[in-house]
């Protein structure tokens, strides 16, 4: 018999109440634990190439569907800066809004992915000692670094624009960034607030590409980070073949959004 | 009610230079030059809509969800808020607002997001990523230009945890937004067909648009 739009929209009334319950108090107790900072060293033959970055600088990674990227704050006073596309095809590319509506979270940690604007997962967190990460506030501007530093300065957005260039990429296509080692929330009134208890020396996160993708990371204080300028210092890069994932990879089995969303990328690759 | 042409002003209906109904489910693009309010009226309440800003002249310059909340300091859109471009500019303000809830962290909805969402018998539904495809093409503008957009009268709070989640929106029949343009910018709205969440109210509806040229000194 064929449903009322009335009942349509009670049954999807409940299946949003039904992900909703999972997604915000279910799947969060099956996240793994934050990562040791002494934790998951990485084989010396599994390593493709290190770089360190100097403040204020960027670098342009590109990494195979496998291959991560272990991004390094050894000063704890560094935040990085991410945009990210697919190799294939630069219009698909880092979605922070995606990433958080379909995570039902603000804030990721290890176990989430950051996903495409195509319903596919761009990269898996598969290590992360912090947890504190922003993906609402964004990087640095021209506009935004005189307060701190007295005069325009080296910033994210420059960064941004200057190696999409080089890539064949331009304004148009830098999306708005996740910056790793950036511990913004919110208050209850909806302000922004900068937990600089969550930073420490030492302080990293290791990113699984789920497709071949071109990143661009920018080593640039944080806009709310309210010991700059002082906070500039280098960061470590060290790309590296990461463990085939398994069946149960925790990242990847997180909540039925998430397996969806791998699958989808499989496809890809299928 | 504030206008930076005068103290106080209130736009009256009968001298609106544009007005249209929004389908329920459509997409909407017009210039609005600099100086010209754009009221967005939700008609029948509890729907969401999405927009997007670009600078008439240099559309590579567009509306930044990300800058426009670094320059407030906070993560709501309301009265007063500044949009602020990619290249750090003001775009345009909120020069009024009866509903007091707007959202521009959660983007908009897309057949291939729905479908991680809500399961792959969504995919095949209307989204409001199909509007601003379709819409942009019109100006010369494709899929790398759609970013992060704002969606008037959708309630998205965010927890101090980080906890994110769409609700029943708040604006009741007849609430609307004024924005007011700074510069030349191409506005560009989809009327949210979304079913799969409260954004709207499990029903989209029509809206209006209503436009003012700025009061006469």
């Amino acid at each position: 018999m064929a449903q009322t739009k009335q009942e349509i929209a009670e049954a999807n009334r409940r299946r949003y109440e039904e992900l909703r319950a999972a997604g915000q108090e279910l799947t969060p107790k099956g996240l793994p634990e934050a990562t040791a900072l002494d934790g998951a060293p990485i084989a010396p033959d599994a390593v493709i190439s290190r770089e360190q970055v100097p403040a204020g600088w960027y670098a342009t990674v590109r990494l195979r569907r496998g291959e991560a990227l272990r991004v390094i704050d050894d000063s704890g006073r560094s935040s990085v800066s991410l945009v990210g596309w697919r190799e294939e095809d630069t219009s698909e590319r880092i979605n922070c809004a995606d990433t958080v509506k379909v995570q039902w979270s603000a804030a990721i940690s290890k176990g989430r992915v950051i996903l495409s604007d195509m319903g596919r997962v761009l990269l898996s967190l598969v290590e992360d000692t912090s947890g504190a990460h922003d993906l609402m506030v964004g990087g640095s501007t021209p506009a935004s670094t005189p307060n701190a530093f007295g005069t325009p300065s080296r910033n994210t957005q420059e960064n941004f624009l200057a190696a999409a260039a080089k890539i064949g990429l331009s304004l148009r296509d830098i999306p708005p960034c996740v910056t790793f080692f950036a511990p913004v929330s919110v208050d209850t009134a909806g302000r922004f607030l900068w937990n600089s208890g969550r930073k420490r020396a030492g302080d990293f996160v290791d990113l699984r590409a789920e497709m071949n993708l071109a990143l661009v990371l920018s080593n640039c204080s944080h806009p709310l980070d309210p010991t700059r300028p002082a906070a500039a210092e280098a960061i470590t890069l060290i790309r590296h073949r990461a463990p085939p994932p398994a069946h149960d990879d925790p990242c990847r089995t997180t909540s039925p959004e998430i397996v969806r969303a791998f699958a989808f990328t499989d496809g890809l690759y299928a | 009610m504030t206008n930076p042409a005068g103290p106080l002003w209130i736009p009256d209906s009968s001298d609106a230079v544009y007005s249209h109904d929004i389908p329920a489910e459509r997409p909407w693009s017009r210039v609005l030059k600099q100086g010209q309010t754009l009221r967005i009226v939700d008609s029948e309440g509890q729907q969401a809509v999405d927009a997007l800003l670009y600078c008439a002249d240099d559309p590579a310059e567009r509306y930044s969800a990300q800058d426009t909340l670094r320059v407030q300091g906070s993560a709501y859109i309301e009265l007063g808020t500044r949009l602020v471009s990619n290249r750090g500019r003001v775009m345009a303000h909120m020069s009024a607002d009866s509903c007091g809830r707007h959202d521009t962290s959660a983007g908009c909805c897309s057949c291939e997001s729905n479908a991680v969402r809500f399961g792959e018998a969504t995919k095949y539904q209307h989204a409001c990523r199909e509007n601003f495809l379709l819409e942009l093409s019109r100006h010369g503008l494709t899929k790398r230009d759609i970013v992060a957009n704002l969606n008037f009268f959708m309630n998205v709070p965010i927890d101090p945890s980080g906890a994110f989640t769409v609700v029943d929106g708040i604006s009741a029949p007849g609430n609307y937004v004024d924005v007011t343009a700074d510069m030349d910018v191409l506005f560009v709205i989809s009327n949210c067909p979304q079913v799969n969440n409260p954004c709207n109210g499990f029903n989209p509806t029509p809206i209006r648009v209503m436009i003012w040229d700025p009061p006469k000194a």
